[in-house]
């Protein structure tokens, strides 16, 4: 299964390497909705400081939902989908791998946002700083998560319309956590109890996704 | 003796509840090569996807490779067979080289089997060259050198002639003589029976069902 996780992941990785999709096209939104909504707020520094985590994390939530698709749409040729299926990969690999291969990606793309962030809605940078760690591990729980909900919808008539539909729910608590870790780490106090929920999250749609990923492509 | 390669007896597969193959039965024997010859929707594409284990069986039963198609372990049996098929089988952003080596590494096979069949195939010169800037002819003669690379006990080719040029064609007819020869079974689609001249076997399918064997 892991090497399976590190067959696949490495190709993910290299093939977004070699189309540039969420370098050229995903991480200029993220930073766009980041700028139009530094603008929407206005001038006042105090108000952007408040409202920083949580605009964050709508703009994380936009961009891991373009990048989910992005992960999925490598596998949704039915030519390459046969071909791959003949290979007989271990389901809980794939799964591990392109969840591995999300979570390189979007901690790339959270960390060029999180600059962002200080730049465009003045949150402190030692708070932003302090937030990383909690960045991190939301972001791998959402790529597990997205994964997960990604091959879900990988056969619906419309996957890319219907995944935020399914994924919103589940992504609501991973979010909701993230977004108060932020605001603790920019207050100067303690995120513990929200990065343990992050990551019992984690660890859940990772053993989930072992388990059903194999199910859920052969339905 | 060797045993069947495959054993189908009145297989039914079902796509969105139509009956797509409706009652098939065939023998497949090792070493040897069968064309499967009908009209668009005869059902071609769907019994080699039935026998590669890619879609269920939904009534009847069926042997493949060993692997019982009704209640066994399919992703075994897909394993041990070669698919080619209409579309781009492969990671257009990939290069033809790197393709390659995602099969052998997912098959544990020997990366050094790479470059003899590009080579074989004639795209040696394209090694590095990124699979999405292939024609359809090339991107045809990779899926065979992918098939090289995996050497599967059961070849499915669906439509291999389709893109190829008579080099390609003549390659193919070369190459499938080869793989038979050293063991492999090949069962290929076609519209035109008149490329099945060097077939063992022509299977002619209509609605679902064989309707002629010679």
């Amino acid at each position: 299964m892991i090497a399976t996780a590190r067959l696949v992941a490495g190709k993910d990785l290299r093939i977004e390497w070699r189309s540039r999709v969420l370098l050229w096209q995903v991480v200029p939104f993220g930073v766009m909705a980041l700028v139009l909504s530094g603008l929407a707020l206005g001038p006042t520094r105090a108000g952007h400081s408040s409202a920083g985590p949580g605009l964050f994390y709508l703009v994380v939530l936009l961009v891991t939902l373009l990048a989910i698709n992005r992960s999925q749409a490598i596998e949704r040729t039915p030519g390459t989908r046969a071909s791959v299926a003949t290979l007989g990969l271990d389901p809980g690999g794939v799964f591990l791998g392109k969840a591995l291969a999300l979570a390189i990606e979007l901690w790339v793309i959270g960390a060029v946002l999180l600059a962002g962030t200080v730049l465009f809605l003045h949150t402190a940078l030692a708070g932003s700083l302090a937030a990383v760690p909690s960045l991190v591990l939301t972001l791998a729980a959402l790529a597990a998560a997205g994964t997960l909900y990604g091959a879900l919808t990988g056969e619906g008539a419309a996957p890319t319309t219907l995944l935020p539909v399914l994924a919103l729910p589940g992504f609501a608590p991973l979010l909701i956590a993230g977004e108060r870790s932020f605001s603790a780490a920019l207050a100067g106090g303690s995120p513990w109890e929200w990065w343990v929920i992050t990551l019992v999250a984690l660890i859940a749609y990772l053993a989930v996704g072992v388990l059903l990923y194999g199910v859920l492509e052969e339905s | 003796m060797n045993p069947p390669v495959a054993e189908l007896e009145e297989a039914v597969v079902l796509t969105g509840g139509f009956p797509v193959l409706a009652g098939v039965t065939l023998v497949l024997e090792p070493a040897t090569l069968t064309v499967v010859v009908g009209a668009n929707g005869a059902g071609k594409t769907s019994l080699l996807r039935l026998l590669g284990g890619l879609d269920p069986l939904a009534r009847g039963r069926g042997v493949v490779a060993g692997v019982d198609l009704a209640n066994g372990d399919r992703r075994l049996l897909r394993r041990r067979v070669g698919w080619l098929g209409h579309e781009g089988s492969f990671y257009d952003d990939l290069s033809v080289a790197e393709n390659l080596r995602f099969a052998a590494r997912a098959l544990r096979r020997p990366l050094e089997d790479v470059a003899p069949a590009l080579a074989r195939v004639g795209l040696a010169d394209r090694a590095a060259t990124a699979t999405r800037r292939l024609s359809a002819g090339q991107r045809r003669r990779l899926a065979l050198a992918w098939l090289l690379v995996r050497r599967p006990e059961l070849w499915l080719l669906d439509e291999p002639y389709a893109s190829l040029d008579d080099a390609g064609r003549a390659l193919l007819d070369e190459l499938l003589v080869d793989v038979v020869a050293a063991g492999a079974t090949v069962v290929a689609s076609a519209h035109d029976p008149l490329r099945s001249t060097q077939s063992r076997r022509t299977l002619t399918l209509a609605g679902g069902r064989v309707v002629g064997e010679s």
